[in-house]
């Protein structure tokens, strides 16, 4: 089994240095590029590849790149920005990257921006994440030194500066247009799509956002090619994945594995199954903003199609366990906290709609609330869909509520009824 | 055009809007919040939901947001789908999880978008059972009370206050359902556009502090349609009334004058109207004696023994009293004795500024066409002080830059946050020449800071770089001539190019280089713009009866020629010199004052006269742009103070004189046929004899209560409704509303809409012109007949002079303007008299911002308080000018300039 | 304990740093958000005089850097303690027991989230998920994660024996 994202991973996630990393085949692609293909080439590769973003979109990243205009003199300067912002609840899986293998993303970079033309590269990373911060600035200053960063990369005529921009703190940074906005020193609230980033982003140029697992796929395909890359997979989907699993498992983590590879084995296998005592009442596949999937769809392949089919997404392929011991009200009532938390308190329904949901649930937990507030939860998960709201926050804080009303409304019901938590 | 289909009905539409502007063009109620014709769209209350359909085959559509969907050919929209009604019901029932619900004590209540939409919605039943978040108020000056309890968060406050009037103090803080909006901490609103925020907000967060001093619900006032008396750009208003006081002003849209915005001083600056120290009976003193009221019927016997026009009796007339005023006045004195009451300089100015207005292939734009001038030269006027809401018009012209870049990007205009983030620094360009620092230079691409004949200069330079056959302005260094070059070049380039200029540094110089610059500019292709400020608000009217300066009024009376004087709506003591004044108080033999404030002049005249102000009377003025526009009376005096047209009508009735004007229209008719320049004046508005199916048009809505009761404290008896005299209103809540001409409509209201947000429905499209054009009638347009105003040879450099210092007046918002300076609130904002200098010059001086200097102009002494202006070329000073108090000076002048002591 | 003086103008080698950090971008306010956290490395927290200056330095008004200022999570505009504990309230710690860590960090320091402790030394702050679930519950001290955290370790990160 191949895995290539973390090959040069050890388990105390020491990262290589320039030099380990050269050795390890680091920096290949980026001679590879800058020695004879054109942008074009590059996209070319990784469109056929069928990389599809990790940020949790899934959106092919070849297409995303072939929609930059060409033509910097008319445009002004392109800037690519890495989505490093990994706020996601349950999600993990970029740290890791960050962490363990600071070059690969920096290579990374510097093959996308060469195929989309930038001069400019921000590394838009959580506020938090303060070792990852410290060994990007350390990789970042190694490969400057070798000649990888800087004015005429390696004689090619290609400049690039990469800049780490650390975050203010707040989860709809993440969101791509929320992450420019940000990164132009405002608050950070979404745009609206047209114009898409691709044509006016970052001060109104053209600029592609990418996640972090999404570009370190990238070195990979430039070296090995994109037919290599989509045989990674179990299915149709190409590649690998980072999987994680944290709840009441017995070895939460995260692996790298074939995208495609069952829920069920990941749960089994490489989490080690349920700890002793607790059973699987429910799975966020992808992170908070995603449907909770039940026991007997725990055979669903982890890719984008296999996922969607059963009413989830994939979102993050970091998975949040649900065990028969916890509340599910509880979970929810959590899980919207966070999201009314961190809305940007830019549109109505997000604003004044997740506070709401979050007091019901609150009151529910609390063996305080009326039937007729199902009702109105009800309602929010439509009222707070798609379309409705600026952006995709609030539609996706409705994803675990809308299906765990589904599939637990016993639940809820026993709170309203008893007037308190069964599990407290 | 494209076609759109709503609830199966189809309408043409611009496909340049968005849709929710096509529903409300086309009268439906749509709901919204954060749209706003002039802002544009940004898509944050999500509360004008509609569903759309991708075909005719289409039965399942999407729910989108009106404002965020482009009005595309073939577009399919519901309006009335239940899912759609209910969304938007709910996105009221969200905005009223923290509301107060306090309507009854929010002075918004009954014109309030807010609760507009909640009925309109039918969101009618509280669910929401959990309590409220809280937020604290800030004090926020004079202007605007802050309550952020009521905040439904649509962000129009800022986007209009930072975005739009370039406001640096008001943002939005904190996050998610905690969102503020304030500034960083308690202190005044800086922003001379705050005012709006009264109108922008679509609930009571910020409200009008001087209605709320004496608050009336908006069904309890009589209001009429006015005209701002602050400035000479004529900024539509409409005054609300209650209880013989003014109590407010709103904006009125007219789409080619101020559009949705006023600036402070027009909004705040009533209060002068509500003087209680104000003479409301006329007063007779007697030479050397203590003034005595005096009947009506008393006082015009004694008006009645003065002189026919004779050339013994004069007149001095008003730039800021109505044209039919100051006609009345000429007619009875004669025009020959008639004198404009302004100073001969300022009299020259304005003829250059009669004259530019007039010649060459020229236009003075409609401040909606400033908007749209992609290179703007601002030459030596500081706008943003003398004529402020000219300012605001050229801070959207700047935008256009980016809204070429947007075009490119295919991003459409009313797409406001994609616009402003695609091209965050593209400025289409404009030049700032002044001597001091200005409104504006925070957009200007260049600033140059100069004396006013080197600001000429320039001119010429510019002058000579567009068009090389004019002269050439020798001595230039090659800063400046490269500078001269830079923007004769981006004028030249531009198809939409706006000089603006004025007379606010009283350089005629200045003004002539204006013209000259707009005329090399013009050419079969283009016609540029010339804007070309006046310093009041009917300047130009008068100054097109084209009568004699204060000086010759002066010189005609100590020369013995003439013995009487009438004074009208006129402080002879701001126009004149202190000493030529009273030389002109002690050789005439009577003085007659008309007035409706308290001034020196008044307190001195022989016969003083209670006269009307703005509120109290009809009358018509003409603004910077030539267009003449009426204001209506809506505060009916039961004393005698009456319109001064009215009191000279009176004596010469009481003479037996021939002119028996009834009504002003009369008076309307007379103007027109006696002067030229007015021959299309009573176009202006429909006459006083004006009807709708044979009524008068209400000024009191139907709800107004009290009718009988709101005069309790003088008599138990209902009075007798006021009658105007021949007038198209009512006066009272008889009267007929509804659809009529646009410069009769006396506040907007319609079904549904108590808020100004009706305005929706008296507009051909939203944002567009008012039904039947926008109010007004321009007199002047360039008739090919005239020749520039223009100066062969610009003046020598400035020299500066070692021990004197070349003194340049400076307006301010608050407090240069006569009237508004009177207001309360405004008084609050007025900052103490100041001159400034450069740091050098100060140190020069041994003076530090702060310290108390006196300048002396000649034996006259002034002291003021120094401050440092870092900006400002040696050897010049701006001094403060038109404050209350402050006597008037022949500026730019020369003064010595030493330490005072400090004024105690 | 240490004092922090928050009402002197930043050192010049302050505003040296903040102005090379706005050379990064194409506008200067490209820099305000790293620039207030910056200052907060020095002063713990933004004191409306720092937020002024950082303001001047670039090219915004306070009221423009205090929205962003107040937008942020990891932004402070009143003190905070000498060492700031983050202790994660997402999903995933919130099932692996963070209420019963919650409750014993503040059983230990005396102070409700939000607070600090009298002597200065701790204040204690909810924040969303630290990207440490496999590790939950997790929190972040200043700038150290730990993770499986249950009372006795956090009576070791205080360096508190337990009393039983
Ligand atoms: C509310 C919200 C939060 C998001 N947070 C993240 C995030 O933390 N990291 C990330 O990479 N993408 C995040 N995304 C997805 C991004 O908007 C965007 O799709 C992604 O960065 C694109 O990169 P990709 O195409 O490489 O996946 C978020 C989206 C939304 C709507
Ligand atoms: S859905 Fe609306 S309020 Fe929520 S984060 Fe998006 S834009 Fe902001
Ligand atoms: S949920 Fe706490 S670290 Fe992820």
């Amino acid at each position: 089994m191949e895995t290539p994202l973390t090959a040069n991973i050890s388990p105390d996630r020491e990262p290589l240095d320039i030099t380990g990393y050269e050795r390890a085949g680091g920096y290949r692609a980026v001679r590879k590029v800058l020695g004879g293909m054109t942008p074009a080439d590059v996209i070319d590769v990784v469109t056929r590849s069928k990389l599809r973003g990790r940020g949790g979109a899934g959106f092919p990243t070849g297409i995303k790149w072939s929609l930059v205009p060409k033509d910097v003199a008319v445009t002004g300067p392109h800037y690519l920005v890495v989505n490093a912002d990994e706020m996601e609840p349950g999600t993990f899986k970029d740290r890791l990257l960050l962490e363990g293998d600071p070059h690969q993303l920096i290579e990374a970079a510097i093959v996308a921006a060469y195929a989309i033309q930038a001069a400019t590269a921000y590394i838009f990373l959580r506020g938090e994440y303060y070792p990852a911060e410290r060994r990007l600035r350390q990789a970042i200053g190694e490969a400057a030194a070798r000649g990888y960063l800087g004015a005429n990369i390696l004689g090619s005529g290609y400049d690039l500066e990469i800049h780490v921009h650390t975050s203010g703190g707040r989860y709809i940074c993440g969101e791509e247009t929320a992450l420019l906005t940000a990164l132009e020193g405002r608050r950070a609230v979404p745009r609206a799509k047209p114009p898409f980033p691709q044509s006016s982003g970052l001060w109104g140029r053209p600029t592609v956002v990418n996640n972090v697992e999404t570009l370190c796929n990238i070195p990979h395909i430039v070296n090995n090619g994109a037919e290599w890359f989509a045989d990674l997979g179990l299915g149709d989907e190409g590649g690998t994945k980072i999987y994680g699993a944290s709840g009441r498992v017995k070895r939460p983590g995260a692996w790298e594995l074939p995208m495609g590879t069952p829920l069920s084995e990941l749960i089994e296998n490489h989490a080690g199954g349920m700890r002793d005592g607790y059973a699987l009442r429910g799975v966020l596949p992808g992170g908070l903003s995603t449907s909770f999937i039940t026991p007997e769809n725990i055979a669903v392949k982890m890719d984008y199609a296999s996922v969607e089919k059963i009413g989830s997404r994939l979102g993050t392929g970091t998975v949040i366990v649900l065990d028969d011991r916890t509340c599910p009200v509880g979970m929810l009532r959590n899980a919207e906290h966070f999201f009314a938390q961190e809305s940007c308190g830019w549109c109505t329904p997000c604003r004044d709609g997740l506070p709401w949901v979050e007091r019901l649930l609150a009151g529910i937990e609390a063996g305080e609330g009326e039937t007729e507030d199902l009702d109105i939860l009800e309602q929010h998960v439509g009222l707070l869909g798609p379309g409705r709201t600026f952006c995709a926050h609030a539609p996706g804080a409705m994803a675990p509520l809308a299906s765990g009303l589904k599939y637990f409304r016993a639940d809820f019901e026993r709170h309203i009824h008893d007037k308190r938590c069964p599990w407290a | 055009m494209s076609i759109i289909h709503i609830d199966g009905r189809e309408f043409t539409a611009n496909p340049q809007d968005n849709l929710l502007q096509v529903c409300l063009s086309h009268g439906f109620d749509l709901p919204y919040f954060c749209w706003h014709p002039a802002l544009g769209s940004v898509g944050a209350c999500r509360q004008c939901a509609v569903r759309q359909y991708a075909n005719p085959e289409d039965k399942t559509g999407r729910i989108v947001m009106a404002c965020m969907t482009p009005a595309t050919d073939n577009t399919r929209i519901s309006i009335i789908d239940p899912e759609a009604t209910g969304f938007r019901a709910n996105v009221i029932e969200w905005l009223m999880t923290n509301h107060p619900h306090d309507c009854p004590v929010c002075e918004e209540g009954g014109e309030c978008h807010l609760q507009d939409m909640t009925v309109m919605t039918g969101h009618t039943y509280r669910r929401y059972r959990f309590t409220k978040r809280t937020h604290r108020n800030q004090y926020l000056g004079p202007f605007i009370k802050h309550e952020m309890n009521r905040c439904i968060a649509c962000y129009r406050c800022v986007r209009f206050y930072r975005d739009y009037a370039g406001g640096a103090d008001l943002d939005v803080q904190a996050s998610h359902n905690n969102v503020y909006f304030g500034r960083d901490a308690d202190g005044v609103l800086e922003n001379p556009f705050s005012g709006n925020l009264v109108e922008v907000c679509p609930t009571g967060v910020f409200t009008d502090k001087t209605l709320s001093a004496a608050y009336n619900r908006k069904w309890d006032m009589r209001s009429v349609p006015s005209v701002c008396v602050h400035c000479g750009v004529g900024c539509n208003t409409s005054v609300s009334e209650r209880g013989g006081a003014v109590r407010r002003i709103l904006n009125r849209f007219n789409g080619a004058v101020n559009g949705y915005f006023l600036c402070d001083r027009g909004r705040f600056g009533y209060g002068f109207a509500n003087n209680p120290n104000r003479e409301r009976a006329p007063a007779i003193r007697p030479r050397g004696g203590a003034a005595r009221k005096a009947t009506k019927a008393e006082t015009l016997a004694e008006l009645a023994k003065l002189p026919g026009a004779d050339g013994t009796i004069i007149g001095i007339g008003s730039p800021r009293a109505s044209l039919e005023a100051n006609f009345a006045l000429r007619t009875l004195v004669g025009a020959e004795a008639f004198y404009a009451g302004v100073s001969a300089p300022e009299s020259r100015c304005l003829a250059i500024v009669v004259a530019g207005l007039q010649s060459g292939n020229v236009k003075t734009p409609t401040l909606r066409e400033m908007e749209a001038a992609d290179a703007v030269l601002v030459l030596g006027e500081d706008i943003s002080n003398t004529a402020p809401r000219i300012a605001l018009a050229l801070r959207q012209a700047v935008r256009g830059r980016s809204i070429e870049i947007a075009d490119r990007l295919k991003i459409a205009h009313w797409q406001d946050a994609a616009v402003r983030t695609a091209a965050p620094d593209a400025h289409s360009p404009l030049f700032v020449v002044s001597p001091a620092a200005t409104g504006l230079d925070d957009i200007a691409a260049a600033t140059c800071r100069a004396a006013p004949d080197d600001i000429a200069r320039l001119g010429a330079a510019i002058r000579h770089a567009i068009d090389h056959t004019e002269p050439a302005v020798e001595g230039l260094s090659e800063a400046l001539q490269a500078l001269a070059t830079r923007i004769a070049e981006a004028l030249a380039a531009a198809k939409r190019p706006l000089i603006v200029s004025g007379c606010g540094l009283g350089s005629e110089a200045v003004l002539h280089a204006a013209c000259a610059i707009a005329e090399a500019l013009s050419n079969p292709e283009r016609v540029p713009g010339l804007v070309l400020a006046v310093p009041e608000c009917n300047s130009l009217g008068l100054a097109l009866m084209q009568s004699g300066s204060i000086e010759g009024a002066i010189g005609a009376v100590t020369s013995g020629g003439a013995a009487t004087v009438i004074v009208l709506e006129n402080d002879l003591y701001r126009r004149a010199e202190r000493q030529a004044v009273d030389a002109l108080f002690k050789a005439a033999t009577t003085i007659i004052a008309l007035d409706h404030v308290p001034t020196e002049t008044m307190a001195k005249a022989d016969i003083a006269l209670p006269a009307a102000n703005f509120a109290e009377s009809d009358g018509t003025l003409v603004n910077g742009e030539g267009r003449a526009q009426r204001s209506f009376q809506g505060v009916f005096p039961n004393d005698d103070v009456q319109a001064s047209w009215m009191w000279l009508r009176d004596i010469a009735a009481a003479q037996g004189r021939e002119f028996a004007w009834q009504s002003l229209d009369d008076v309307v008719r007379s103007l027109a046929a006696a002067i030229p320049a007015f021959a299309k004046i009573a176009q202006a508005t429909p006459p006083g004899s004006f009807r709708i199916a044979g009524s008068r048009i209400r000024t009191q809505p139907h709800r107004y209560s009290g009718r009988t009761a709101v005069d309790a404290n003088r008599t138990v008896h209902e009075p007798r409704a006021a009658i105007a005299e021949e007038s198209p209103f009512s006066n009272t809540m008889e009267g007929y509303y509804g659809p009529m001409p646009a410069s009769l409509i006396p506040f907007f209201w319609a079904p549904g809409w108590n808020s100004g947000q009706s305005l929706n429905k008296f507009q051909d499209e939203v944002g567009g012109a008012l039904r039947g054009g926008d109010p007004g009638v321009r007199l002047l347009e360039p008739d090919g007949t005239h020749a520039h105003p223009t100066e062969a040879t610009p003046p020598a450099a400035f020299e500066r002079s070692f021990g004197r210092w070349l003194v340049i007046p400076r307006d301010r918002l608050f407090g240069s303007e006569e009237l508004s300076a009177m207001a309360p609130a405004i008084a609050e904002r007025i900052e103490p008299p100041s001159l400034s200098l450069n740091p050098e010059d100060a140190r020069s001086l041994n003076l530090r911002s702060g310290d108390a200097i006196q300048a002396g102009f000649g034996a006259k002494l002034v002291q003021l308080t120094l401050t440092v202006a870092p900006e400002l070329p040696s050897g010049v000073a701006t001094m403060s000018a038109g404050l209350p108090k402050q006597d008037w000076l022949a500026l730019p002048g020369w003064a010595t300039l030493s330490r005072a002591e400090p004024v105690p | 304990m240490s004092i922090v003086d928050t009402d002197s103008d930043l050192t010049a080698e302050q505003r040296d740093a903040i102005t090379a950090m706005a050379g990064h971008y194409d506008h200067k306010r490209g820099a305000c958000i790293e620039a207030l956290k910056y200052v907060q490395s020095h002063y713990r927290f933004v004191s409306d005089r720092h937020l002024a200056e950082v303001a001047t330095l670039l090219d915004m008004s306070c009221a423009d850097l205090d929205g962003v200022a107040t937008y942020y999570n990891l932004i402070f505009r009143r003190p905070v303690g000498e060492h700031v504990i983050f202790l994660c309230d997402s999903v995933s710690c919130w099932i692996m027991g963070r209420d019963a860590v919650n409750q014993r960090i503040r059983a230990r320091l005396g102070i409700e989230p939000g607070e600090t402790t009298p002597d200065g030394a701790y204040t204690l702050l909810p924040i969303v998920c630290l990207g440490h679930c496999d590790h939950a519950p997790a929190m972040l001290l200043d700038e150290t994660l730990h993770g499986d955290l249950d009372a006795a370790r956090i009576d070791t990160i205080l360096g508190i024996q337990s009393e039983r």
